[in-house]
């Protein structure tokens, strides 16, 4: 039985910068990376290959000693142009200079006829497990384990997000492999929850193998952790998957054609991005081509992914594994004369504090990464509870990870979020609080302990 | 700007470390980020923008909130004084009048409280934070028009120091540190907080013939006591003079009280700003005003004096409850946080109100210490919300 599911909390950040459905002509991107520090899972990273080394799209070059059987590939064929570690060795990036052509490991179709635990293995040794995520705690799955669901979210609810069907046009045939493998992997249901404010579009409509949900409602309406929390929550013990709509087309194209093929098609967004709309790519592409004649890079934040949930990169950085959209916006540092207390109709809030306007604006709002404001201990109570459509105490459970209560935590339901479930809260909140640190850290006290 | 901004620039090095005033350090960047909204930026992670609210717009939207009840408490302790003088006064002779004797409380409620605040951010090295900007008015706002200056300080001290400081600052005190400041004087110096001679400021100046300074509640007692319904008791009193008691008057303000507690109507003006901007909780306005109504009926119907027999409607505007409910109850650190433990906590201070004016002799004011207990028992309130929120995650486990 499909579910429709409406939601009222939340808010849309409406910004400058949306890229219009159109694909630019850019120059492609010559070097790539693996990041280590995408996978939050991974403890204890090993690299397989070596500097000068050449490798296909699809080589094993990177994997987690504690979870062995899942390798993360080389994205393009090429040549490995340096492996950056940091202090105390600590592994930053495998870079990958690009063939002009791309070739790929080939490994022939994949029968979707054998059990469970060799299809898993196979595709874990391919290069596009980690797609998939596991919940409680946002990691990569254990192949070992079998999920009681699967859940893809079909739409981005994040401010300036590309649009899923553009991402997706022409692998209509590879989603639906895509959910066919997964639909394998699991003796509960796979979940596709598309937006119920929108007709369906053309590469959902007629899926099989999956229930196909409706969710509609202001952002966070389309985090997969809001849908999981209303089609069938994750309590303690429980395991459940989930798998980005690209991520399911590259599954399956690993079933259909036996490639582990990194494309992507990324959103180039933000208000001070130069030329905006998307392009195509492969994952982990060096930003530096994309930012095309953005003159002073340094008074400007670029961002791999969202304004909400993504993550600074310096000019030169590389996307991040799991991102299909850059933001570029204006830094903010600047002081403003007796800014906590001018009127404004032009700065976002969520608030209606007095001198707050921008409750009446209708249009969209260029933001900067100014905090508004310094840190300060929980004071205003109730303003999560507007942002976060969960029966889920934030308030309280930010509180229990404070002071590392763990009965608290996993009582509260620390299985059932994570980062991205409370960035609106972080933004919302007129403490100024870093609470997806927080909710990361909570979630290594759970892992770890 | 600039100039001010180079100002700051140049007193900078002093206050860094290793300069002459590097212990002063939070006290300048307190200062400069009230001047200037601070250049922070956001980390490499996590949410890339912040709203572009902060506690200091929070907190400054409930300072706007109580002008209404200031600006009319000025006028009004200027009134009540020329009442009870017998004197004619014009608009501004009263507002004159009543301007002298209210900020000198005002200032040195945030004069006094500012100074034991940084002293504590100064020694445990907290930036400033802005919660005094609220505290500070709302102790003025609830004392006396007469009560010494030595007091309020004293009040203010104690109450930053034991009701808020020793707790961590701002954000983690279980009282509210306004009425803990009033419920201090009100236990150590009742002399100058209670009775009927403390409400109206007369200089030098004695009482004209057939004045009583009782305030309200005063009245509403002593009718239980002498057996006259409490509405006649209310209207004829000081009828002489044009300053009774009447449901109207009381609405209004026009009677004698603390500084900005008189007026049901500044109240409900702040609470209409404070509801609209988001800033306080209407469950908990809404939750305390008919809590008070609906036990003020229960009263009547149980009646075995006058004054359980008043009218139900007269609870809500005597005394400090509009006040109290709107800008007390609301304050959002102490009150309960969760949202079912909002309508209780908020119904229970309107139904305690009620009770403690009617029954207990000796406290003639219930609202005071309806809020203080309720701030004390809203912890207990939210253990239980939470429980249940926990409980309906272990049973769909189950399920």
């Amino acid at each position: 039985m499909s579910k429709i599911v409406k939601l009222k909390k939340g808010f849309d950040l409406k910004l400058v910068g949306k890229a219009p459905s159109e694909f630019l002509q850019v120059a492609a991107a010559t070097t790539f990376a693996i990041k280590p520090s995408d996978f939050p899972g991974i403890q204890r990273p090993k690299v397989l290959v070596n500097e000068g080394d050449t490798v296909k799209a699809g080589t094993p070059i990177l994997m987690d000693k504690a979870m062995d059987q899942v390798i993360y590939a080389s994205p393009v064929s090429g040549e490995i142009v340096e492996i950056k570690r940091g202090d105390k060795r600590k592994l930053l990036e495998i870079k990958i200079l690009a063939d002009a052509t791309v070739t790929h490991e080939k490994s022939g179709a994949l029968d979707l006829g054998q059990d469970r635990a060799t299809l898993a293995g196979k595709l874990a040794a391919s290069g596009v497990w980690p797609n998939v995520i596991q919940r409680p705690f946002g990691i990569v799955a254990n192949p070992a384990d079998n999920p009681k669901a699967i859940f893809v979210s079909g739409f981005d609810t994040h401010p300036l997000a590309p649009e899923v069907p553009f991402l997706l046009q022409g692998e209509e045939r590879y989603f639906q492999a895509g959910i066919d493998a997964l639909s394998k992997l699991t003796t509960g249901k796979v979940h596709l929850n598309v937006d119920g404010s929108k007709a369906v579009p053309a590469i959902f409509s007629g899926i099989k193998n999956a229930q196909v949900n409706q969710f509609s409602g202001p952002h966070p309406a389309g985090n997969v952790g809001t849908q999981i929390h209303h089609l069938d929550p994750i309590n303690k013990g429980d395991v459940a998957w989930t798998v980005s709509p690209y991520g399911v087309a590259q599954i399956g194209k690993f079933v259909l054609e036996g490639i582990y093929d990194a494309s992507k098609v990324i959103a180039l967004t933000g208000s001070e991005m130069s030329q905006k709309g998307y392009v195509k790519t492969y994952t982990g592409a060096n930003v530096s081509t994309f930012l095309g004649g953005i003159a002073q890079p340094e008074t400007l934040r670029i961002i791999s992914g969202n304004v909400l949930t993504g993550e600074k990169v310096e000019k030169d950085g590389y996307l991040g594994f799991y991102h299909n959209q850059f933001t570029v916006i204006p830094e903010g540092k600047y002081e403003e004369f007796l800014g906590w207390l001018k009127p404004s109709a032009t700065k976002l809030s969520f608030h209606k504090a007095i001198g707050m306007f921008s409750f009446l604006k209708s249009g969209e709002f260029k933001v900067d990464t100014n905090t508004h404001g310094e840190e300060r201990p929980f004071v205003v109570s109730g303003v999560f509870e507007k942002v976060m459509p969960m029966d889920i105490l934030p308030t309280y459970l930010f509180k229990a990870i404070v002071t590392e209560d763990f009965d608290e935590m996993e009582e509260l339901g620390l299985y059932e979020v994570i980062e991205e479930d409370v960035a609106l809260c972080e933004f919302v909140d007129p403490s100024k609080n870093e609470l997806q640190e927080l909710v990361r850290h909570g979630i290594e006290l759970l892992m770890y302990n | 700007m600039k100039l001010l901004q180079n100002l700051f620039d140049g007193m900078k090095p002093n206050f860094e470390k290793g300069g002459k005033w590097e212990k002063f350090h939070t006290l300048y960047e307190g200062h400069r980020t009230i001047a200037f909204a601070p250049d922070l930026i956001t980390k490499s992670k996590g949410t890339q923008i912040k709203d572009a609210t902060d506690l200091k717009r929070v907190m400054i939207t409930v300072v706007i909130a109580m002008i209404p009840a200031l600006l009319f408490g000025i006028l009004n302790i200027g009134h009540q004084h020329f009442i009870a003088t017998g004197a004619e006064g014009t608009f501004l002779d009263k507002a004159i009048f009543g301007a002298l004797s209210v900020l000198p409380i005002l200032i040195v409620s945030y004069a006094v409280g500012l100074a034991t605040e940084f002293t504590f951010c100064v020694i445990r090295n907290h930036p400033i934070s802005e919660g005094y900007l609220v505290t500070g008015m709302l102790i003025a706002l609830v004392m006396p028009p007469f009560i010494p200056l030595w007091q309020v300080a004293l009040a203010t001290i104690f109450a930053v120091v034991i009701g808020k400081e020793v707790f961590g600052g701002t954000g983690m005190n279980i009282l509210n540190v306004a009425m803990t400041a009033r419920a201090f004087l009100y236990f150590a110096y009742p002399a100058q907080i209670s009775g009927d001679l403390v409400w109206t400021y007369l200089g030098d100046k004695t009482t004209v013939d057939g004045f009583s300074g009782a305030t309200a509640l005063a009245v509403a007692y002593n009718s239980s006591i002498d057996g006259t319904p409490v509405v006649e008791a209310l209207s004829t009193h000081n009828a002489a003079l044009g300053a009774d008691f009447s449901f109207m008057s009381m609405f209004m303000g026009w009677i004698p009280g603390s500084i900005g507690e008189t007026s049901t109507l500044m109240a409900l003006i702040g609470a209409v700003i404070l509801v609209a901007t988001g800033v306080a909780s209407w469950k908990i306005i809404v939750g305390g005003f008919s809590g008070a109504y609906v036990m003020g009926l229960v009263m009547n119907a149980l009646a075995v004096n006058e004054y359980m027999a008043m009218p139900a409607e007269y609870h809500l505007v005597m005394g400090g409850l509009a006040f109290g409910v709107v800008f007390m109850a609301t304050d959002p650190v102490s009150a309960a946080q969760t949202e079912l433990g909002k309508w209780i906590y908020g119904i229970l201070i309107g139904v305690l109100t009620v009770i403690i004016r009617v029954t207990n002799p000796a406290y003639p004011e219930g609202i005071m210490l309806a809020v203080l207990f309720m701030n004390v028992v809203a912890p207990l309130i939210d253990h239980y919300v939470v429980k249940a929120n926990k409980t309906r995650r272990l049973q769909r486990a189950t399920v």
